[in-house]
């Protein structure tokens, strides 16, 4: 899709959060850096509890302080700083220059408002428009994300639509404004397969025509396969690979990725009758209140060496575009 | 579910959807419920008589009519006559003001303080929810009734300080309520996503959550419009309330010696106080019926 290269529009640098919980201090993101262009979609990876939805989190401006803190690094939008905006610039790019769409299209919606009341929401918050004209807006803005009968539709109320239709109600809500950024934090795991690829589809039409970037955070290799530019894979709090979207999936470098890869099952035609058993990675993310000094991965993998266990990897590049945080990895290129 | 009645698909896919309004829905959920269709038309008349009392009747409750402790329905006056010969239909018809009166300015009180207490804990936490919290135990270990006795009796015993009195020791029910109400929707998707969109946190408290957690308040509202008449009774009852305004509870307190000789001094304006935070009660459930999406058309 974008191959262009462009300054980019948003860019994060080395930026470390952290929570207080009863057990410590725990790390949650340790030195995320993400570079995003206008038009680019980055898909990010990673099991449940690896700092994938507080990445967005603290993108937004969202992180809840306390328990969290933001410990270091910087955010940056078209080159201006986020981290420390006042609050008031911050509500003025929420859902205006950046917004968001959760998981839970369920109970993403206010229940006692109409859909058209939500939409129309943000842009008389951001632009000012009277009520009348912001309900023609969103009446506008289900139409754009596919919604059958628009101008009856705006008029009701959440639990008067599906699953499917409230997603694309909270895509129509996000985009409302043109923001330069959308984060979907893993907006089809509600969702059954075919809505999924519904949903997929409106938005990669709708980036088309607006150019917005997308950060697509979810643990579907499927959904990264079908929507990606660039692939970040996140583990405990980093971010252990990063490349295009073919680098990773036809040639993960990193032994985390290469599990995540060959966990995802396989269609096939005619089973054996002998299914194959499912891969899967042994052990569970470790507690992020105590991750010691090594690779946080290093308990669970295969390829783990003395020096795995005392030193953290840092991010080296294998080949061009393409990096890996892995000692291994990096062994193996250098020998 | 309520959606499949209103919702026609044809085999095309074409929807044709007729919305009903959620203020129909209400009333229609509301009128499913007889007792509370029925408390609510005895209330109407009630508060009506409240309004219209003088126009009821040509004689002061205070003036002396007939002969002390006449049994009802002697010589016209249809619930006797107290100790002093006052009618006691008449002090029941005046005293219905200062009760409904009482009863809901306390009750607006206890909304207002709890309300603002409650939502500010349950939306901020942190040091707010502490301190407010504190706060609220504060007069929670007082005993309630003790500590409005001590209010009135500090100021004179004015109808607006037994309001003021009532709504300060009551207000801590609703605060608590409505402080677990804002901690449990404010972690909900649908905050987060007002909070994406940039809203500000005014706008999140009072447009994005209190419209969700009113239901449980409304129906807390309407008995706590029945608890206060009961804290005025009593307070009249001790003989704390203004004694130039007749209430029922100060109706029974001035004849409380004569219970054993004359029953219908209290029983009366006792029934008066029961039938109607009965029906407050009753209409407290219906609004919970009404509102409660749990339990829509089950």
């Amino acid at each position: 899709m974008n191959t262009v290269p462009t300054a980019p529009l948003l860019e994060v640098d080395n930026l470390q959060v952290e929570f207080k919980t009863r057990r410590g201090i725990a790390r949650v993101l340790d030195g995320i850096s993400l570079s995003l262009s206008a038009g680019e979609t980055l898909g990010i990876v990673g099991e449940s509890g690896c700092g994938k939805s507080m990445t967005a989190l603290s993108i937004m401006g969202l992180v809840p302080q306390p328990p969290g803190r933001i410990a270091g690094g910087e955010i940056k939008l078209s080159g201006e700083e986020l981290l420390g905006a006042t609050e008031r610039r911050m509500r003025q790019i929420r859902g205006n220059e950046i917004s968001m769409i959760f998981q839970e299209p369920m109970t993403s919606l206010n229940p006692v408002y109409t859909v058209g009341d939500q939409i129309a929401e943000t842009v008389i918050e951001h632009e000012g428009l009277s009520s009348h004209e912001a309900m023609n807006r969103a009446t506008e803005m289900l139409r754009a994300v596919k919604i059958p009968a628009p101008e009856q539709r705006v008029r009701e109320c959440p639990h008067q639509l599906s699953g499917g239709m409230r997603q694309r109600v909270m895509i129509a809500m996000a985009l409302a404004c043109r923001p330069q950024v959308l984060i979907a934090d893993e907006p089809t795991t509600a969702l059954d397969v075919t809505v999924q690829a519904q949903v997929f589809d409106l938005l990669k039409d709708l980036q088309e025509i607006s150019k917005t970037t997308i950060i697509l955070i979810t643990h579907d290799m499927g959904a990264i396969a079908e929507m990606a530019d660039r692939v970040a894979v996140m583990y405990a709090g980093r971010i252990i690979e990063t490349g295009s979207v073919q680098d990773i999936l036809r040639d993960p470098q990193h032994p985390y990725t290469q599990g995540l890869i060959s966990c995802v099952p396989h269609l096939v035609r005619d089973p054996p009758a002998e299914r194959p058993v499912l891969l899967e990675i042994p052990g569970v993310v470790p507690p992020l209140t105590d991750l010691g000094q090594g690779c946080a991965f290093e308990p669970r993998c295969a390829r783990s060496q003395a020096r795995c266990r005392t030193e953290k990897p840092k991010s080296r590049e294998t080949t061009s575009d393409h990096l890996c945080a892995c000692w291994a990895v990096e062994e193996e290129a250098s020998a | 579910m309520a959606d499949t009645s209103s919702d026609e698909r044809t085999i095309t896919g074409d929807v044709k959807v007729t919305i009903e309004h959620p203020f129909t829905e209400f009333l229609r959920m509301y009128f499913k419920n007889i007792a509370a269709v029925l408390a609510f038309i005895c209330f109407t008349v009630i508060v009506l008589v409240a309004i219209l009392g003088p126009l009821l009747t040509d004689l002061d409750p205070f003036r002396i009519v007939w002969m002390p402790i006449a049994p009802p329905g002697q010589d016209g006056f249809l619930l006797g006559t107290d100790s002093l010969g006052r009618s006691i239909a008449v002090q029941i018809l005046y005293g219905a003001r200062a009760s409904l009166a009482v009863g809901a300015a306390a009750a607006a009180i206890t909304l207002v303080i709890g309300l603002l207490v409650g939502s500010l804990a349950g939306y901020y936490r942190g040091w707010v929810d502490e301190a407010l919290m504190r706060v609220t135990e504060f007069f929670q270990v007082l005993p309630p009734l003790l500590l409005s006795m001590v209010l009135v009796g500090l100021f004179s015993p004015t109808l607006q300080t037994v309001v003021f009195a009532i709504g300060v020791v009551s207000w801590t029910g609703v605060a608590r309520l409505a402080r677990a109400e804002f901690m449990k929707i404010r972690e909900l998707e649908y905050v987060k996503a007002a909070r994406s969109i940039g809203s500000k946190d005014a706008r999140i408290i009072w447009r994005v959550i209190l419209p969700n957690a009113l239901p449980p308040l409304i129906v807390t509202a309407a008995l706590t419009v029945g608890a206060a008449i009961l804290f005025e009774a009593a307070l009249s009852f001790l003989g704390l309330s203004d004694p130039n305004i007749v209430s029922w509870g100060k109706i029974i307190g001035d004849n409380r010696d004569y219970f054993l000789e004359a029953p219908w001094t209290v029983i009366f304006p006792g029934l008066a106080i029961f039938v109607t935070v009965l029906c407050i009660n009753l209409i407290g459930d219906g609004l919970n019926d009404a509102f409660n999406p749990k339990l829509r058309e089950r």
